[in-house]
């Protein structure tokens, strides 16, 4: 009894520490980067430099909604990168045919990749890094097959949603916060949410329960392929071209680190898209503010990888393996 | 016969598509070609080699591509001071990049996949600042002994192969016949079994990400010389190949279960199905990847279902 109340008692203090980190740091980090920023940065309080960052974050917070998703039914999803250059390869394509008919079809090719992910964890139980592994190495060959190389997108609209704004914000940022928002609602306040992170909790505890465990899983990489597609939409409107060899290039690691950064554990059942949000924040601010320090882009690559350590070192679960 | 066709059905592949490409095309079934082949396969190989031991632990490595390039260009780099530096160098740095792999995983019970995505990023990062951001590259001169590392021959066969070779049979007869190979089984099939026997679980897992990365910096020192030059380019998307090739091999993911001979049959599977896409000609190159990824969906989900069905008899 008294080891037991002992252990309860003595780790508390570090473990809410801990937790506290977990839930609300990268708050924290946002806040000292933006501090250090205003401080030390040259040119960074400017309304140019907002729009800059604002654009540049759209496209890794809306693959990171995706990613939240996948992680919280304790899986992942490696190949969004892919699916972005898949759809810049698309998009070029069909420009043709008109903005919205490119829209369409970029968003079948991200569900497609998404239904080919979901079946192949659902159906087969094939584990996730590896079935989206492949489908990482699949449909980056396949962008490069449909657009082997660089090639300009000239579309007035296309340029107008890159680097237009209404009322001083750009559209992407309108887009990306409408994302949050829905995928946000979606987790917290439909059946599907409370499925899906039942079923990131345990799959076999849901599948007992007579949870849809094999439907709530395909439409989980489903949505992450279609919210990929629409970032590889996004970004390449804002470049004007599309380059299906550099497109989304590590993008996968970018949103995994928003993702466990805002705190949603890798564990499993549990999705915090503010965290989410933050994340992709806190990465866009991570880089620029490397690069307005003229510090080489190796040296953001060394830093991400430090900092995603540190994040899972704080939220990992003892115990769940 | 479903433990029979996961043990030699990537065997079996190989034989059938060779034999198909020697009858289909004139160029294929030449010394030249076979060499070719085979020095190309030795790197990746290797890297293969140090992923096998990695799965057979239950555990993935994805830094190995980063890490082999990273090899290649500090071996470049320090066989301007001599052949021991450019051995030792990529050796070290790689080796400690495996450590930190290893303690993070073991000591600290961070997930494979994400903490070796982590090294790999970083890998990449540390190469891109000893390249100048990848502007730079360092040449070998080809008349130093180090250069005959990759470009000596004896008995008309590269030294790469030769080396791959002696890696893979000690790689054998340490996984099968020492303890340390007993270990590694014993962490892959049930981790808390093993623990509870008596296995030194932590040291094992350590033990096989320093092993994964030595191999990995070895496997770019050997390319670097047989290239002359530490090519800056390469190696990316080499975790996925290896990783494919270990599985084609009849290795489990799940752990527990594979061994070095199937990832070796794995690796000169890929290189075919590659050289034959090269034959064909008119097909892209972007075709071997969606080749590699179509492929390594059909090995994984037969080896899946086939994975299934023992445990259910």
């Amino acid at each position: 009894m008294a080891d037991v109340a002992l252990r309860k008692a003595m780790p508390a203090d570090r473990s809410e520490l801990l937790r506290w980190l977990r839930d609300y740091g990268v708050y924290g980090g946002v806040v000292a980067l933006l501090l250090f920023n205003i401080a030390f940065t040259e040119h960074f309080v400017s309304s140019e430099n907002f729009r800059t960052q604002a654009i540049q974050v759209a496209p890794i917070l809306i693959v990171a909604l995706g990613m939240a998703l996948a992680i919280g039914s304790e899986g992942v999803d490696l190949s969004v990168g892919s699916v972005m250059a898949l759809s810049t390869s698309l998009l070029s394509l069909y420009m043709g045919y008109g903005i919205w008919v490119a829209l369409f079809v970029v968003i079948i090719g991200g569900a497609a990749v998404g239904l080919v992910n979901g079946s192949l964890i659902a159906f087969i139980g094939v584990q996730p890094i590896v079935a989206t592994l492949a489908l990482m190495v699949g449909a980056r060959g396949l962008a490069l097959v449909l657009l082997p190389q660089l090639k300009d997108v000239h579309d007035p609209a296309m340029a107008s949603l890159g680097s237009g704004d209404f009322a001083g914000i750009p559209y992407v940022v309108y887009i990306a916060a409408g994302l949050a928002v829905a995928v946000g609602f979606t987790v917290r306040r439909t059946t599907f949410g409370r499925q899906l992170l039942a079923i990131g909790d345990s799959r076999p505890a849901a599948k007992l329960a007579g949870l849809p465990v094999r439907r709530v899983l395909i439409t989980v990489y489903v949505l992450s392929g279609i919210l990929a597609a629409i970032a590889g939409f996004l970004a390449t409107a804002r470049l004007s071209a599309s380059d299906p060899t550099a497109l989304g290039d590590l993008m996968e690691l970018s949103a995994i680190t928003a993702v466990v950064v805002g705190g949603t554990p890798l564990s499993g059942g549990r999705v915090r898209i503010g965290g989410t949000v933050a994340g992709a924040v806190l990465i866009q601010l991570l880089t620029a503010t490397l690069i307005k320090h003229d510090l080489p882009p190796s040296w953001t690559q060394i830093a991400q990888a430090v900092v995603i350590v540190l994040a899972v070192y704080v939220a990992r679960e003892r115990g769940k393996r | 016969m479903s433990a029979l066709f996961q043990q030699h059905g990537a065997l079996v592949a190989l034989v059938v598509l060779t034999a198909i490409a020697s009858l289909s095309f004139d160029s294929f079934a030449t010394g030249g070609n076979f060499e070719n082949m085979a020095v190309s396969s030795a790197f990746l190989a290797v890297v293969a080699l140090g992923m096998t031991f990695v799965i057979i632990t239950g555990g993935i490595d994805l830094s190995v591509g980063s890490v082999f390039v990273l090899g290649g260009v500090l071996a470049a780099w320090g066989s301007q001071y001599g052949t021991l530096v450019a051995l030792l160098l990529p050796l070290v740095v790689c080796g400690l990049i495996g450590l930190v792999n290893g303690l993070l995983i073991a000591k600290a019970g961070l997930a494979p996949f994400i903490v070796t995505l982590a090294s790999m990023l970083g890998a990449r990062g540390i190469m891109l600042n000893v390249t100048d951001e990848g502007a730079k590259t360092y040449l070998v001169d080809k008349g130093a002994f180090f250069a005959k590392l990759g470009q000596g021959k004896l008995l008309g066969i590269g030294a790469p192969v030769w080396i791959t070779v002696v890696l893979f049979v000690v790689g054998a007869v340490v996984l099968r016949r020492t303890r340390f190979g007993q270990h590694v089984y014993a962490v892959g099939g049930n981790e808390d079994a093993a623990a509870l026997m008596g296995a030194p679980v932590a040291r094992t897992k350590i033990t096989v990400y320093v092993l994964s990365g030595l191999l990995a910096g070895l496997a770019g020192t050997l390319n670097a010389a047989w290239l002359a030059s530490g090519v800056t380019i390469l190696g990316f998307g080499m975790e996925l190949d290896a990783i494919a090739a270990v599985v084609i091999g009849g290795t489990l993911l799940s752990g527990g279960l594979g061994f070095v001979s199937g990832s070796l049959v794995g690796v000169l599977l890929l290189k075919v199905i590659q050289n034959v896409i090269n034959q064909i000609g008119s097909l892209d190159s972007a075709y071997q990847q969606v080749v590699s990824g179509a492929f390594l969906v059909v090995v994984i989900v037969a080896q899946t279902w086939l994975g299934k069905r023992r445990q259910m008899l």
